[in-house]
């Protein structure tokens, strides 16, 4: 028997003024499952991962997110939002704060934590992501990957059941990519359900359950990574590969 | 070039002791300390009246910003009616106006206080509202989604996250409201408050020395606004630390 769908897309489209960002995409994803999504750029991907957490909103189709539909109703918006955490390619860090002040904000103003429970919950966070030395620091003294890292573990103290990742290294120096993936990847073998879009095909590889790969706002393939990175079906998927694995 | 001779004719004068008659101020004789007493006695005045304008004007003037910054087209007409009216009205006019125009519309007295604290903040509110609404659209939106993110609603948001973050870049020009905010309320004098300003008018009425009366005005305006530039200077450098990348 398969498990249940945690994201469950129907025929979403969505348009910025006359352009067509997303033509009726559909896509299930299970609970635990990690989906990693690659396309070239202006393909949809990011558009597609913000509609879920409702940061977009859309003009035509479904989102249900473990059940609850994404529509006008707000407090099926607020459970959705309580539901997914995310993670941005500019880190999008609190500057004003500091690191462990940035992961107590949510917990304390939206999730009623008292401040102790919550700088617990935080350095324990801390702890995963391997910075717990950094708790009393401003983001701005930090290191591009040692942000992403505070970023995602801002994230994970919201409990949430989904994480979607928005190209969490294009900004970083390569040299720092890969503490954020190894982070990643070690949060994927908790069972959290995880869609990234990234260009890191090596990681893809290494933790993604199935592959989507997009183009022109429509998902073009979905296939499990070792199908999708021999064999791909599509031509537009087989130049896209070649292009950024032949670079 | 011109300047410097204007400013050394104006020194020749200070030094020609038949045009100039500090004796008025003079503190070492009593008539004199009593004159610089009553020119003084006006500052605290003009502090209260300039810090309660300035404190209703900036909750006045945020008030008024953030609903023009709302997705309603209705609020944000709203704010934009508020703000071109009210910064329509010169401060003097709005000071006759409160003063002698208001207790006849509203029924009530309003004491020469009041009414300086309502016409000053009501005209600064217009110019606070717009530099709020500078200050946090200059905010990057990643800070709305990131709050988002993490389920802030919308006054969390604005008060844990993007006022903070505009409120230390707006500093520089708060720091200019209420310097000009001290300095317009030496406008009120006009319906008998007795501020640094009202209190020079009267002193001149009675001694006829308006040049050395007034000069001590003009220093009196500038040494506390020295003071409070460097205290917003002071504010900023605290501030700013934070959030310089």
């Amino acid at each position: 028997m398969p498990a249940p769908a945690m994201i469950r897309i129907e025929a979403l489209s969505k348009r910025f003024d006359a352009f067509e960002v997303l033509k009726s995409v559909s896509l299930d994803v299970a609970a635990g499952e990690k989906l990693v999504i690659c396309g070239p750029s202006g393909s949809g991907k990011s558009t597609l991962i913000r509609c879920i957490n409702g940061l977009e909103d859309h003009q035509g189709g479904r989102i249900e997110v473990d059940g609850t539909p994404l529509g006008r109703d707000r407090a099926a918006r607020a459970r959705v939002r309580g539901l997914v955490g995310m993670v941005f390619q500019q880190f999008n860090l609190f500057p004003h704060l500091t690191v462990l002040e940035n992961l107590m904000l949510g917990p304390v103003r939206a999730r009623g934590l008292s401040r102790t429970a919550a700088r617990d919950l935080a350095m324990r966070y801390l702890e995963r992501v391997r910075i717990p030395e950094q708790a009393g620091k401003y983001p701005r003294h930090l290191s591009g990957g040692q942000q992403q890292r505070v970023a995602i573990a801002r994230s994970l103290c919201m409990e949430p059941k989904i994480m979607l990742f928005d190209e969490p290294t294009s900004a970083l120096d390569p040299e720092m990519i890969s503490e954020v993936l190894d982070v990643m990847a070690e949060l994927a073998g908790t069972g959290m359900t995880m869609i990234v879009v990234t260009h890191e095909m090596g990681f893809a590889r290494r933790i993604a359950d199935r592959m989507v790969f997009m183009d022109h706002g429509e998902i073009v393939e979905v296939a499990p990574p070792e199908r999708f990175f021999t064999a791909p079906e599509s031509a537009r998927c087989r130049d896209f590969l070649d292009r950024i694995l032949n670079h | 070039m011109r300047l410097a001779v204007l400013f050394g004719a104006v020194l020749a004068l200070a030094g020609c002791s038949a045009s100039w008659g500090w004796y008025v101020v003079d503190p070492s004789t009593a008539k004199g300390a009593q004159n610089l007493g009553f020119l003084l006695s006006g500052l605290g005045m003009t502090i209260r009246l300039s810090a309660t304008a300035i404190l209703i004007s900036v909750t006045v003037g945020l008030l008024v910003a953030l609903p023009g910054l709302s997705a309603h087209r209705g609020l944000r007409a709203a704010s934009r009616a508020y703000v071109e009216t009210v910064r329509a009205v010169p401060i003097l006019v709005l000071i006759l106006w409160v003063y002698y125009g208001l207790p006849q519309l509203s029924g009530l007295t309003i004491s020469v206080f009041w009414a300086g604290v309502i016409a000053l903040a009501l005209s600064d509110s217009a110019f606070q509202a717009e530099i709020f609404r500078a200050g946090i659209q200059s905010i990057a939106r990643g800070q709305y989604e990131a709050a988002y993110s993490v389920s802030l609603g919308y006054r969390d948001t604005m008060r844990y996250v993007i006022l903070p973050q505009a409120i230390r870049r707006i500093l520089p020009a708060l720091g200019n409201q209420l310097v000009y905010m001290l300095k317009m309320s030496s406008l009120v004098s006009v319906i008998g408050m007795q501020e640094l300003t009202r209190k020079a008018n009267e002193l001149v009425v009675s001694e006829y020395r308006p040049l050395e009366i007034y000069t001590v005005l003009v220093l009196e305006y500038l040494v506390l606004i020295l003071i409070v530039s460097a205290g917003v200077r002071w504010l900023e450098r605290r501030l700013a630390v934070d959030e310089r990348q």
